[in-house]
């Protein structure tokens, strides 16, 4: 019983998975909707900075955030 | 851990099929390859045809409105047109945004005095395999890829423009 219900599992988990080998990154020209100001990391600034505040007082470190990005995979 | 082996066995050819399917990119064209023809409508309506550009110099920039660099771009590519227009350079902006309002907002605030060609369905930046926007390639006269720029920097503006140059000085020889 148990190795029915093991391999009933393995098949679900196979079928799954190949739905993830039809995935495909966007295109360099297909990023429209990533470089949009909504789909930032820092969209909201006041909130981006009290983050900020916050990580850099709890962590006593600061910088190394990483390149602002366009979406574009150009800087 | 023996009920893991079948699992194992099963995911183990999934997860080559998976790898298999990712790893076959497009080729992307470099310097020295023949420029992927291609045919697309302006503003107007009116197709242009990139063989029909050949005995001229043709710099094709793929652009969209939500790219930085491409904004900086625009100003760069209405001087070189005006500069090198009479000796024979094609400007060509391609632009791949999905909606054609975003392309024309972005003309409205940043006008370009050169060729403006749209492809919505990103056809043309797939057959030149661009890695990054902006992308530009330098045609020669024969239809041949002689340069190719992905990104736009102040600093390689210069060597873009020299590019152009011995691209129109090689076609009068």
């Amino acid at each position: 019983m148990r190795s029915v219900i093991l391999s009933l599992l393995g098949c679900v988990l196979t079928v799954t998975l190949a739905g993830c080998a039809t995935f495909e990154p966007p295109k360099p020209w297909e990023r429209g909707n990533l470089a949009r100001p909504e789909m930032q990391f820092d969209y909201d600034r006041l909130d981006a900075k009290t983050q900020q505040h916050i990580y850099t007082s709890k962590e006593a470190a600061s910088g190394g955030y990483g390149v602002g990005g366009g979406g574009c995979g150009c800087n | 851990m023996n009920c893991l082996r079948p699992l194992a066995s099963l995911l183990l050819p999934v997860a080559a099929l998976a790898a298999a399917l990712v790893a076959a990119p497009v080729a992307a064209t470099e310097a020295g390859q023949p420029a992927p023809a291609f045919a697309l409508p302006n503003a107007k309506g009116d197709t242009f045809v990139l063989e029909r550009m050949r005995g001229k110099v043709v710099y094709v920039d793929f652009w969209a409105s939500w790219c930085g660099p491409c904004r900086r771009s625009f100003p760069w590519m209405n001087e070189m047109q005006q500069k090198y227009g009479a000796r024979g350079l094609v400007i060509v902006g391609v632009n791949v945004d999905k909606k054609r309002s975003d392309a024309d907002r972005f003309l409205a605030q940043i006008p370009a005095n050169f060729t403006i060609l749209f492809d919505e369905a990103g056809a043309t930046p797939a057959a030149y395999g661009v890695k990054g926007m902006p992308s530009s390639y330098v045609i020669d006269t024969r239809g041949n890829v002689t340069f190719v720029e992905r990104g736009f920097l102040d600093e390689s503006r210069a060597v873009l423009e020299q590019k152009i140059a011995d691209a129109l000085a090689a076609a009068k020889i």
